[in-house]
Order: structure tokens, then sequence, then C-alpha cells
């Protein structure tokens, strides 16, 4: 799989072509593409088997294949009964697309996140934060080893599919640790920094009901430099 | 500390629902998934019991989300089990193994296949993990099908009937993303029989499987 994920993966036809014009959202949801005004897929800058053998090709290849191009595929169908039902002044329609929007549009933009967040343990992935990260995460949580607790204890206290985040609360401009369900986004006042997932299929088909031991392998394959880039544009 | 509650055994052979559902399957999600809700049911209730004997309510309040968690997580397996059964089963039938509740289905949803059609769809439509359940409703004696998130359960007033687990670990070895096929291939395997004694008898007797040693 070549390398191409750009560093906002996530923009309409618009504002691509604006391009330097700086219509590039500030914020780290600017990591997803809609070409031609169609969210897509987007590329993972490594191989499916790239993050072994701390998540397997099998686990990479279904979950990026398979369950985000769904996401994807539903997020569509959503945004062009959206479009219909604002065509026809129908608002009864439009209120009815809200949870397949937030469950679709969630799950692209969390998985499009997700991928951008990690990396092979033999490149960027793994090690500690560096920089003014590492200095913000020894400000708010301590240490390190602290903030990898904090996580990871939240990852385990999530009662059915989500997700964990290291996000910034943008008005206090701490880091805090959050969870979000099913495929809730990061919105409001939270920028998502780096992100888990706690859904099954994320890690099943290697770790079965050990996800105790997925969530310590995650670490290795944490792309510490993207989650600092996202900081300093949050 | 052994706690109330204990993982029931299931009635047949891990392989039993091959090939709806895998030995594989089966084998983790009873020993391994179904056991966890068990341990930390019975964590949660000791915790809290002992909190609140030490009048610290705070504490022994803290504890109700992993009792209605992990409680969930028992009531539902421990149903789901039983109204499973091999294919070869006579009580996968329906026609002969649920004459009473086939009838208020057909009267209900106009046959079984439109009722599985609306069941399946509405597993379809679980954003996230989850059960799918066709209840007998307290108010009207009514059947309807309903989704409860995460392990919630089927315990206030109305009963249960038939339950199917949309959580990942219940299909994802066999099925991974394919859960469309995965619904509709649990059918070969459900209990009918189970169903319709649920659906026939008093509420209460749906529960039975969850009695303890000291209830009985």
């Amino acid at each position: 799989m070549p390398i191409r994920m750009p560093t906002t993966a996530l923009r309409t036809a618009g504002q691509a072509a604006r391009g330097a014009m700086g219509a590039r959202p500030a914020s780290a949801a600017g990591a997803l593409t809609f070409a031609r005004g169609k969210a897509t897929l987007p590329d993972l800058s490594y191989d499916y088997g790239a993050l072994e053998p701390h998540i397997s090709g099998k686990i990479m290849e279904i979950h990026h294949k398979g369950h985000h191009q769904t996401y994807v595929t539903n997020l569509n169908n959503t945004i062009e009964s959206l479009a219909e039902a604002k065509e026809k002044g129908d608002t009864f329609k439009a209120a009815a697309m809200a949870p397949a929007l937030n469950f679709n549009g969630g799950g692209h933009v969390n998985h499009s996140l997700f991928w951008e967040n990690l990396a092979p343990a033999n490149k960027d992935g793994g090690g500690e934060p560096e920089g003014n990260l590492k200095k913000a995460i020894e400000r708010d949580f301590g240490s390190f080893d602290t903030l990898k607790t904090q996580i990871n204890t939240a990852l385990a206290g999530i009662q059915g599919s989500g997700w964990a985040w290291l996000a910034k609360d943008k008005t206090a401009g701490t880091l805090q640790v959050i969870t979000r369900a099913n495929q809730d986004p990061v919105t409001g006042n939270y920028a998502p920094l780096m992100g888990i997932d706690a859904w099954e299929h994320a890690y099943y088909l290697q770790y079965q009901n050990k996800k105790a031991e997925y969530f310590k392998a995650i670490w290795n394959v944490i792309n510490w430099k993207k989650v600092a880039e996202r900081l300093e544009k949050a | 500390m052994a706690g109330p509650y204990t993982l029931p055994k299931l009635p047949y052979a891990y392989d039993a629902l091959e090939p709806s559902i895998s030995k594989e399957i089966m084998e983790l999600h009873h020993s391994k998934h179904h056991q966890a809700y068990v341990t930390n049911l019975n964590k949660a209730l000791e915790a809290s019991a002992a909190a609140q004997a030490e009048g610290r309510l705070h504490d022994s309040a803290a504890q109700l989300s992993a009792i209605r968690f992990n409680g969930g997580g028992h009531i539902n397996h421990s149903l789901f089990w039983e109204n499973l059964t091999p294919a070869s089963s006579p009580d996968a039938r329906p026609e002969a193994a649920a004459p009473q509740l086939l009838a208020a289905i057909g009267a209900t949803w106009g046959s079984l296949e439109k009722f599985q059609a609306a069941f399946g769809a509405a597993l379809l439509g679980i954003q996230g993990s989850g059960w799918g359940w066709l209840v007998r409703e307290a108010a009207t004696g009514q059947l309807r099908i309903v989704t409860l998130a995460d392990q919630e359960a089927v315990v206030v007033g109305d009963t249960p009937i038939l339950g199917v687990d949309m959580w990942e670990h219940a299909y994802y070895l066999l099925y991974k993303n394919d859960k469309a096929t995965y619904i509709k291939n649990i059918w070969q395997v459900i209990n009918w029989k189970a169903g319709e004694t649920r659906f026939r008898g008093p509420r209460e007797d749906a529960f039975k499987v969850l009695k303890t040693q000291a209830d009985i």
C-alpha cells in the first residue's frame, strides 16, 4: 500500500480547490476527504501487515476495507437522503437522518483519525511523546506512564463498543482522557488528538476476549509525532 | 469468593450449533465472556453491599453501573443459550415446537417470514453492541421487537421470548463484518420450544435459569 495520506485527508472538493487559500480546517478532523462531494475511504500510509505483531494484517485489512468502507458508503447514502429531504423541504425526513449521520459520519471520522495516529513500530510507532506534547502530558497527567494507565483504564471501562481519546479541552487548554460510545465523534469543546478503537472488531481476530492485551500492545504502534502535530493545530 | 451467581451449563455441546455458530465462538462466548460477566457481577454486588453495610452510600452507588452491565450480561447470555438449540433438534422447528407463538407472530406480522425480516432489520440497525429481543409486552400482551444497547436487559415488565446477541464477539470469528449472514443463519438454531414455553408461561419462569443455590 503506497504512502498517500495527506496531512489533511478530509476536505470537500470545494475546499480542495481552494487549496492554499487557507481552507484547510485547523482541527485534527481535517484529516478526511470528500472527492466530488463524496466521502472516500482514505488510503493507509502503511501496509496492512505493517503493524504486526501488535495488530494483525488480517484485522487491519477487514477493519479498513470492510468496516471503514461501510461507514463511508452509509455516510454517503445518508448525506444523499439528507440532500433529497432538503430539496423537498421535508424537515421530518431530514431530522430522521440524524442517528445515521452521527453513526456513519462518526465512524468515518474516528477511523480516519485512528489510522493516522498509528504507525509501524519500526517507523514512527511507539516510543514516547516529545516536545510540547510531552510537556503538556507531564503538566496534565504527571507522567507519560500515568497517561497510559489512565487511557487503559478508560478503555477497559467501556461497556460495549466505543473509543477512548486523548483530547484537548479547548476552553481549559488542558489535555484529557475521554471515552465515546459506539461511533460518537469527539466534537464541541474537545479536539481529538489520539484515538484508540475499543470495538471488538478492532482486536477480536487476534486477541479474542483478552482485550487488555490489545490495549497493552497498541502503545507500540502509536504515532506520537502525528499526535504532537494535532496538538499544535488544536 | 464464589459469589451467588454461577455460569449456567449449556444444554448442548460447544460444537452443537455448527455450522451456524462455530465451536470456537461458543466456547469463548460461554467460558470467557459470559464467565466474566458472572465474575464481575458477583464482585460488584459484594462491593456494593459491603459499602452500604459500612454506611458509604456513595461507594455503594458507584457499583450500580457495574451491576447493571454485568447483571445484564449474565441475564442476556443465560436466556440466549436457552433459546438456541442444534438445527437437528425438533425444538428448532417452529411449526411443531411453537404453535401458539407462531400463531401470535402470524397475527402480529402477517407471517413468520415477515417477522424474521422485521427482526433482522432491527438487529442490523443496532449501532454498536447490543441485543435484539422478541418480547411479550407487559401492558398489552402483544408481541414486540425491541433492541437494547450493550448489556441492557429485558427486566422491566416485559417477558423475553427470543434473544439474539449482536455483540461482535457473538459472530466475528466466523462471519467477520458480514453480520447479515450471521442473522440469516441463526434462524437455523433458534429454540422455538423455549420461545413457546416463555410465551405461554408466567413471566417469572423465563428467568428461572438465573436462580442461585440460595434461591432454590
